[in-house]
């Protein structure tokens, strides 16, 4: 580890820019059309039908969503289990992002679910838990909501440090010792909640059996989906920390993200060769060659291509490679993610669904929502690596 | 006299049936309303020993159709046999007496004959103005029906009019026209709506009241479940050019030549209660539809002398069609405008942040943004 | 002494292979659901059905719901579904082939291993344990609608038109049901209007219901009274996806009615020997047992960084 102490702080400024104010419309356009869906009901904005129940609000929103705040999870696993502690500063804003991540999705599906008001319901009562890997899902990522939610109080605690309230000011030294001292079990839970749940969302596309192509219908879809979250997970941290970057000035840990970049090519060409061993060994591979098969290429060829990039050293150091490299990675993440829960799954040839405007509409606008609120967290928050240039201090 | 019937003291003379004829016709009337053959040999016994129901028979705003209707039948002589089966002892149209002895005869009929006789209405009650606008004998409808019914055994109101107003009491009803259950609240009252009421319905309620001394089934409106509770439409036999949707679009137009469904020249059949599909008029088999004209709702308060002829009407309960789903029916549609805008969107997206990341400028303690570049 | 990280990352991979791979081995030859004693279901013969649609009326009126006016939305004068959907629990469908005719109703199978009441998280769909009737409780449905996802005959139908929805589904009129059931005429039955509003009404008992077992019995008796009127000499759903609780004759491949192939396996198998194998044979172990792992890892870890200033060992 660099002898260099880590400093957080907010990267301050007006918060009502010009983009600021885009996706705030958006996101406003979003929260109308939601309004509607809440008052007219699922068909009236989506295309959703009795035949594709699921649309890009569970295929995107959720499942992709999810794996987008596996950023948190991925460097963990690096900075506290593989003890690479050079990955530090990187680990706050991979929080932030996890915690919008996980906190969008779990809005994605309150949205999404048709009866809602008994959501409570699945917490609560136990007595009619049923081994649904679905319900594994609902009761991890709402614990992993929480569990992120602690891993990020230490940002919110120090900004109170400093508050004009007395109390404010004792109330959050307390909970900083507290965070402290439970840390390595509110870490351990934050590593152990994804694996289960992003597993199970796996597990979860097993159900439908004979509706699933072959080429998705294997028992190490659970293990595929683990891993692939991984990949997402370092891809969204690259992303992230190149974004910030480029727009709030602060410094970029080109060499860190050099070597982060260089464990995710090599985490992406593992999950690439299990998915063709797997495909090959079953006897799938005819299966390719096919309209479906496209879909199978395209997750593979575009992890491929990413992880060849970041194989480059000349490549790996250089922001540009490491930022387009980290886009092919998530795309062919988000790519099998979307492929497994609406390509792979067919429940006829009389059925077709592709996502109506209003539902495209309120997608864009939990994007945008997200985004505003990491702007507005990173702003305000001590979450960002290294001191606020005085210079900076727009 | 001409007329075929004449009061003779307690009843009509039947014309010209012997006993076994009597019993043949009997038997078939009885099975068409649902009673059984030893019913039919009770009712042949009763009526021979002379044990006939005393039957009042009060008419109000009327057009006599009901009872003209009655008289009608021939092929069996049902009238002569109503009239053989029961003592028709107070019939305004019928009698030959009139003035105060036809009066004599109802008050010693009621007096006689108190909790065992049938009233049958005829004719719809004016109830406005203390219901000045049909009197008889000086006295109201409201305060007859009321007086006759008040000691009666069973109460039947033939026709619409008896049974909620009929053609009087389309709007603006001036009179305040109104059936006779609506006079006589908290009576039982057997209602035999149409118009003209379809006789064997009255003729299958009275003949289960002389045999059994019960009275059928009735529904909320007091309508006889036997003879009421399908819609036309549910037995027309025109059915099944209505779920294989031929229609008849104009009066003589080539579907309805070929008997094609109504529906579209206003049938109400799917809305009115009655048996008119099943046990026809005039025994000549006639009937409205039958004849190629759509069915007007005569029996129902709610279409009759209120909606139009020939205004189609809402099915209420949709049957399927004469078509069948295929196995795998194509469903579910793909949005253009969504696939177009996601494309846009998305491929826009990721463009720019391919593009933009050619800004990055590589190397450790590089600072800032490109110069151009707003605050985020 | 810290942990080597290359030995580390062998222990967590293997283990997580290894946890997946014995759960799948570990299954073995698993017990498959078997119908519970007094199952009750129907049996459906298409070369006596007619094609009347009573039992569409019939179902439509005894579980009051709304007519579909179908391809004739214009004019409304129709019941004319197109397939089973949020108003539509029974339906009949034609296969019309050259010279081939066939009709097949179609409905929930009330299958032995349901795949829906799997994937229900909180057993809104339940499969009843006496008479196997798979039935929905729409207080415990969050409406995520899984359930049509994991059903292979895409029973289940949703409200999406609806801001307040539920799942529709044949639940074979067990609202009806108000006295216990008899024999009669070798099948068991409800008094009159207390069992399945389609086998009550249908003119030719094209489908009649009763216990499951009397179904196969008669099934049986019919391909072997009738040799060679009925496909393959079989009943569908007497193995398929591990037993149906609605079995069908037929005399065309029961491909070609929109009942496919799915072999014997129930369905919730996939997905539960992989769930049940990671969470529940061991109940709950593996999860605390890795638990246990990462905590321990990252106390080591700390420890090994004792020494360093106060700020690192923070996040």
């Amino acid at each position: 580890m660099n002898g260099q102490t880590l400093v957080h702080s907010p990267v301050g400024g007006k918060l009502m820019t010009g983009p600021f104010k885009v996706l705030l419309a958006v996101a406003g356009i979003g929260a109308i059309v939601a309004l509607y869906r809440f008052f007219l009901g699922l068909g009236a904005v989506s295309s959703l039908n009795d035949g594709y129940p699921w649309g890009i609000w569970i295929a995107f929103d959720v499942v992709v969503g999810t794996a987008l705040g596996c950023g948190g999870y991925a460097v963990a696993l690096l900075v506290y289990i593989l003890n690479r502690g050079k990955y530090h500063p990187l680990v706050r804003p991979a929080v932030l992002t996890s915690l919008l991540g996980y906190g969008f999705a779990t809005l994605a599906v309150t949205i999404d679910l048709g009866r809602f008001w008994s959501l409570w319901k699945v917490a609560i009562l136990f007595w009619r838990w049923t081994h649904s890997p679905q319900l594994e899902v609902a009761l991890c990522v709402a614990a992993y909501n929480l569990v992120l939610l602690v891993e990020l109080s230490p940002a919110l605690f120090e900004k109170w440090r400093s508050s004009p309230s007395t109390s404010l000011r004792a109330w959050s030294e307390r909970g900083l010792r507290f965070v402290d001292r439970g840390l390595v079990w509110i870490l351990a839970l934050g590593i152990l909640l994804p694996t289960m749940h992003q597993s199970s969302l796996g597990t979860m596309m097993l159900l439908p059996g004979p509706q699933m192509h072959p080429l998705w219908f294997t028992p190490w879809l659970p293990f595929l989906f683990l891993w692939n979250s991984i990949v997402i997970g370092y891809a969204v941290v690259v992303l992230e920390a190149s974004f910030s970057a480029a727009v709030f000035g602060r410094r970029r840990e080109t060499a860190m993200l050099t070597s982060l970049s260089s464990v995710a090519a090599w985490v992406a060409l593992c999950w690439v060769a299990f998915r063709l061993v797997e495909v090959a060994v079953a006897g799938k591979l005819p299966l390719v060659a096919s309209a479906t098969g496209i879909a199978f290429l395209a997750e593979v060829l575009l992890a491929t291509a990413g992880a060849a990039i970041l194989l480059s050293q000349e490549r790996r150091a250089r922001p540009m490679w490491q930022v387009r490299a980290a886009i092919l990675l998530l795309l062919a993440g988000a790519l099998f993610r979307v492929n497994t829960y609406m390509v792979a799954f067919s429940p006829g040839p009389q059925w077709s669904y592709f996502p109506a405007l209003p539902e495209l509409l309120i997608t864009f606008g939990i994007v945008a929502f997200e985004v505003v609120l990491y702007i507005v967290a990173v702003k305000t928050l001590p979450i960002l690596g290294g001191a606020a240039p005085a210079a900076a201090q727009r | 006299m001409s007329h075929p019937f004449s009061v003779q003291g307690n009843g009509f003379a039947a014309g010209g049936t012997n006993r076994r004829e009597f019993i043949k016709i009997i038997t078939m009337a009885a099975a068409s309303v649902g009673l059984t053959s030893s019913a039919a040999t009770r009712i042949a016994e009763a009526a021979a020993r002379g044990l006939k129901p005393s039957v009042i028979w009060l008419h109000f705003q009327a057009c006599t159709g009901c009872t003209e209707s009655l008289l009608r039948t021939s092929h069996p002589a049902i009238a002569e046999l109503i009239l053989d089966l029961i003592s028709l002892d107070y019939n305004e149209t019928l009698c030959a007496a009139a003035g105060h002895q036809a009066e004599d005869a109802l008050q010693k009929a009621m007096a006689e004959n108190a909790g065992k006789y049938v009233c049958i209405v005829e004719g719809a009650i004016p109830t406005k103005d203390h219901g000045i606008y049909c009197k008889i004998a000086g006295r109201t409808a409201v305060d007859l029906v009321t007086e006759v019914a008040d000691k009666a055994g069973a109460i039947i109101a033939i026709g619409s009019c008896a049974s909620w107003g009929g053609i009087p009491s389309a709007d603006p009803n001036p009179t305040g026209a109104t059936g006779a259950p609506m006079v006589l609240k908290g009576k039982t009252v057997v209602t035999i709506p149409g118009c003209p009421a379809n006789p064997y319905n009255l003729l299958g309620t009275v003949l289960q009241f002389v045999t059994l001394k019960t009275l059928p089934e009735l529904d909320e409106q007091g309508r006889p479940k036997w003879a009421y509770g399908r819609p036309i439409h549910e037995d027309c036999p025109r059915r099944a050019h209505f779920d294989a949707g031929r229609f008849a679009q104009k009066f003589g137009d080539e579907g309805h030549r070929q008997g094609y469904c109504l529906y579209k020249l206003g049938c109400k059949g799917p809305a009115t209660h009655a048996n008119c599909s099943l046990l026809h008029f005039g025994e000549t088999d006639t009937w409205p539809i039958g004849i190629g004209h759509p069915c007007v709702g005569c029996t129902e308060q709610k279409i009759a002398f209120r909606v139009p002829i020939h205004t189609t009407i809402d099915i209420d309960r949709p049957t399927p069609p004469d078509t069948y789903p295929p196995i795998h029916a194509q469903q579910g549609h793909v949005s253009t405008v969504g696939a177009g805008v996601a494309g846009v969107v998305c491929g826009a997206l990721l463009g720019a942040g391919w593009m933009a990341s050619k800004k990055l400028t590589g190397g450790e303690g590089e600072q800032k943004q490109a110069p151009d570049r707003k605050e985020g | 002494m810290s942990l080597n990280r290359r030995s580390l990352l062998k222990v967590i991979a293997t283990g997580g292979v290894a946890a997946t791979a014995s759960s799948n081995t570990a299954a073995a030859a698993p017990e498959h659901r078997v119908a519970p004693a007094g199952a009750m279901g129907m049996l459906y013969d298409t070369t006596l059905c007619i094609g009347c649609k009573t039992c569409v009326v019939a179902c439509k009126q005894a579980n009051d719901r709304q007519p579909d006016p179908g391809p004739w939305e214009s004019e409304k004068l129709y019941d004319a579904p197109m397939d089973l959907n949020a108003d539509t629990k029974n339906i009949i469908k034609l296969y019309h082939e050259g010279d081939v005719r066939s009709y097949f109703k179609a409905q929930c199978m009330h299958c032995v291993d349901p795949a829906c009441s799997s994937a229900c998280m909180l057993g809104s769909l339940h499969k009843d344990e006496v008479t196997g009737i798979v039935s929905y409780n729409p207080y415990y449905c969050v409406g995520c609608r899984y359930c049509q996802i994991a059903c292979p005959f895409n029973v289940p139908k949703f409200e999406f038109n609806k801001a307040s929805p539920k799942i529709v589904k044949c639940e074979l009129c067990r609202h009806r049901v108000k006295e216990a059931a008899t024999v009669v005429g070798g099948f068991t039955r409800y008094p009159p209007g207390q069992g399945p509003a389609c086998c009550e009404v249908c003119p030719r008992q094209a489908v009649i219901y009763g216990k499951r077992d009397e179904l196969l019995a008669e099934a049986k008796r019919r391909i072997a009274e009738n040799p060679g009127r009925y496909c393959q000499d079989r009943i569908y759903g007497e193995t398929e996806v591990g037993g149906t609780q609605v079995l069908y004759l037929s005399h065309v491949p029961f491909e070609k009615l929109g009942l496919p192939e799915f072999g014997d396996r129930p369905i919730p198998e996939a997905a539960y020997t992989v769930q049940d194998g990671i969470y529940w044979r061991l109940p709950f172990v593996a999860p605390v047992a890795l638990y246990s792992v990462l905590a321990a890892v990252m106390i080591r870890n700390r420890r090994a960084e004792t020494g360093m200033s106060e700020k690192e060992a923070t996040p």
